[in-house]
């Protein structure tokens, strides 16, 4: 979960780690207010999650703090890569002399996380890394064993910084893998890390990033910052069908209808299981069709789940049939999800002959499944068919032969 | 021969007495000739039994009835108790550690690996179905019922090594219709950080004689497939492997996860097509679709066989018949 760069920088000035004055708004009024109070120019920054907001001109200096409002008035109606600002940050107009990065990720292959420091600051760290290679400090740290600050000291020093700057970085950089270990953080980064004209070392700028499964750990920093439960902070704002879809997973504790997310095409999709639906998404989109959702059911839903999600497919704008189809099931019972989607198209006053293309799921319980599919003259395949032959079937069903024949010849 | 279990392996099921484990441990009593489950561990139901397993409040307690050493074991608790019964498991000098467990959040997982290092234990998961050794022993969820677990796993050559429990099946199923059997398969977990990754596992199929060839299922996300790649090249491996790559779609959709927690693409390394590239380089051949996965792999194993023929293995009837590609 991504954390605005206000909350980032509440959470390393909690750390101990020197910050500026800065104040957070959402109001342009109040904004001249924070100026007035730091005394002398300003930076007025988008509070938004995204990149790019210098570019787009969500950053602005001001002079005096009736350009600040001004300023602030400005971004505050600014949307960036489709991100509404939250708020904006105001920030006295740092007196840099040096720019230092420092970093803290996960590293999956040594399983361990890694601090990253650079004295090339406030610049894309990768790109440092790609370019300067030994401009990059990079030093693991134990899951067991207590932080210690020769660990931080040692990453600086691989950069060849030495002297009152090392002395001065140590600690916060050591701070700031506590903060990372403390916080179960997946990223945790200060760029630029400053050393200002009058000497002292300041966090400029923090990204922060916090893992979605730890979130209840941290409840009481989470309610200090005034983030909300029902804040995904994704990559993009769930839409009304995707929370619909939340709205019939959580509705029956029962199996998992997951993940429900919502796409531009016209086939509905009821697909399954993690790997399963990731399979089934791309076979529907290799043989030319395009999926009018994603989602994941499992862990053995309920007839009521199943229904739900189907309904909810079948009446999403656009769509026409729905293909049901997972992999071979071995705690999911077939039976229950075929009664499921036939329940459906039932209750909608539909034929579920006509509006399931093809019902794929082989595995636990499928005697029964293909017998009361059969019933009801749904075309079903078992384990012999495989997954992309069965979604090859959806497409010429619902989009036509045509487009999967160009597919075909797109993709030989 | 088998990796990581064989016929002989004793274990427990930690949170015996939840739903999920109680299901679980029928399915390994039933499967093969039977798993040797010798204890299962719910705090406060000491004296229970699940089919006729008997329960106990601790891990020592297990070890102490079985009076002697206890070789894997199965956690099925929920997440915020997982670290713990891992911690348990291995200071009570478990082996193998199955964790099943999903949503548990990075850094203790992370714990649990560096503690099983420090301790010579090995964890497969969190977030994973287990572990088969087909006609013989499950450790695990993996195949569900014994009679589907049945239906879609057989013996034979190859090793199957998958980031989804589902797929695992999916693929196993695949080989098995196309007369290719199974030495071990392992779900190894979708998480983003996992007890044993593909290279991890590998030098256990290499060192197995049975295990000819591998088949992986893996997705966006991570730099295990760097890894495994690093390992093939650097490693002179003497199997071919064959690749599914599920999730290609992700590489359009930056920062959005799908199917597994370790599913995202962060960078530029973790994309679909760059993982392809990079084990094509190494010599991996990455599949379309699932159904190709059997044929691929026919015509690599004859290729190899003809090409260095291992001493001492026998050449299978479906080579000798000459490829059908």
């Amino acid at each position: 979960m991504r954390f605005f760069e206000y909350e980032a920088r509440e959470i390393v000035k909690r750390a101990g780690i020197p910050v500026t004055d800065f104040g957070f708004t959402t109001d342009a009024a109040e904004a001249r207010t924070i100026a007035e109070r730091i005394g002398g120019p300003t930076v007025i920054k988008s509070q938004v999650l995204t990149g790019g907001r210098m570019k787009a001109g969500g950053v602005k200096f001001a002079d005096t703090p009736e350009q600040a409002e001004a300023h602030a008035a400005d971004i505050l109606e600014l949307e960036i890569n489709g991100h509404m600002p939250r708020g904006v940050l105001v920030d006295p107009k740092a007196d840099v002399k040096q720019e230092y990065y420092a970093g803290v990720v996960w590293d999956g292959t040594a399983k361990k996380p890694v601090i990253l420091f650079s004295d090339m600051g406030g610049i894309d760290i990768e790109e440092v890394a790609e370019q300067h290679p030994d401009h990059v400090g990079r030093v693991h740290i134990s899951n067991l064993l207590p932080i210690s600050d020769y660990q931080a000291k040692e990453c600086i020093a691989q950069t060849g910084v030495t002297g009152r700057a090392l002395q001065r970085l140590t600690p916060i950089v050591r701070s700031l893998a506590q903060l990372f270990v403390d916080n179960d953080m997946v990223l945790a980064e200060i760029n630029p890390l400053c050393e200002m004209k009058d000497g002292t070392f300041v966090a400029l700028d923090a990204h922060m990033d916090m893992e979605s499964e730890a979130r209840g750990r941290h409840k009481g920093l989470l309610k200090d910052l005034g983030v909300g439960d029902d804040e995904t902070r994704l990559a993009r704002e769930p839409t009304d069908f995707e929370l619909a879809g939340e709205e019939v997973d959580g509705a029956d504790h029962r199996g998992v209808a997951g993940n429900v997310t919502e796409f531009d095409g016209n086939i509905g999709l009821v697909i399954g299981a993690g790997g399963g639906s990731l399979t089934l998404f791309d076979a529907v989109r290799a043989h030319g069709g395009e999926p009018a959702n994603y989602c994941e059911i499992g862990g053995n839903p309920s007839v009521h789940k199943a229904c739900g999600l189907a309904k909810l497919v079948l009446t999403k704008p656009g769509v026409d049939k729905i293909a049901v189809m997972m992999s071979i099931v071995s705690n999911t019972r077939v039976d229950i999800v075929a009664r499921g989607v036939i329940k459906a198209c039932l209750e909608l006053g539909f034929d579920p002959a006509e509006k399931i293309a093809i019902f794929r799921i082989p595995g636990a319980w499928e005697e029964e499944g293909f017998k009361i599919l059969e019933k009801y003259g749904i075309e079903y395949a078992d384990r012999s068919v495989s997954m992309h032959e069965a979604a090859r079937r959806a497409v010429v069903k619902i989009t036509g032969p045509d487009a999967v024949a160009a597919a075909a010849e797109a993709g030989s | 021969m088998s990796i990581l279990i064989g016929a002989d392996t004793t274990f427990i099921v930690q949170g015996i007495t939840g739903r999920e484990a109680v299901n679980l441990t029928r399915e390994c009593l039933d499967y093969g000739a039977g798993a040797k489950i010798v204890g299962g561990v719910t705090p406060g139901r000491k004296g229970r039994d699940v089919h006729g397993v008997p329960v106990y409040d601790t891990v020592a307690q297990c070890v102490e009835a079985h009076g002697g050493p206890i070789d894997g074991s199965v956690v099925t608790v929920p997440p915020a108790f997982t670290k713990d019964a891992v911690f348990e498991a291995i200071e009570n000098a478990v082996k193998l550690i199955v964790v099943v467990t999903e949503r548990i959040p990075r850094r203790d997982v992370a714990q649990m690996v560096e503690l099983a290092n420090m301790r010579g234990a090995r964890i497969i998961g969190p977030n994973c179905l287990g572990v088969i050794v087909p006609d013989v022993v499950k450790m695990g969820g993996i195949g569900g019922p014994a009679k589907n677990a049945a239906q879609a796993y057989s013996a034979g050559p190859i090793g199957v090594i998958s980031r989804s429990g589902g797929m695992t099946t999916e693929m196993s199923s695949t080989l098995t219709a196309a007369g290719l059997g199974q030495s071990t398969a392992v779900s190894i977990g979708g998480d983003a950080i996992i007890g044993s990754t593909y290279a991890e596992l590998m030098p256990f199929f290499e060192a197995d004689e049975q295990t000819e060839g591998i088949v992986i299922y893996t997705e966006p996300g991570g730099r295990m497939e760097a890894e495994l790649s690093q390992w093939v090249v650097d490693n002179d491996c003497r199997m071919p492997i064959v690749a599914f790559m599920a999730g290609r779609f992700m590489d359009e959709m930056p920062g959005m996860s799908f199917g597994h927690a370790g599913t995202i693409v962060e960078g530029k390394e973790d994309t679909a097509a760059e993982k392809i590239a990079r084990l094509a380089d190494a010599g991996i051949t990455v599949a379309e679709e699932i159904s190709e996965i059997p044929e691929i792999m026919k015509s690599k194993l004859a290729a190899h066989v003809e090409h260095k023929p291992p001493p001492g293995v026998s050449v299978p009837a479906w080579v000798r018949g000459g490829s059908p590609l």
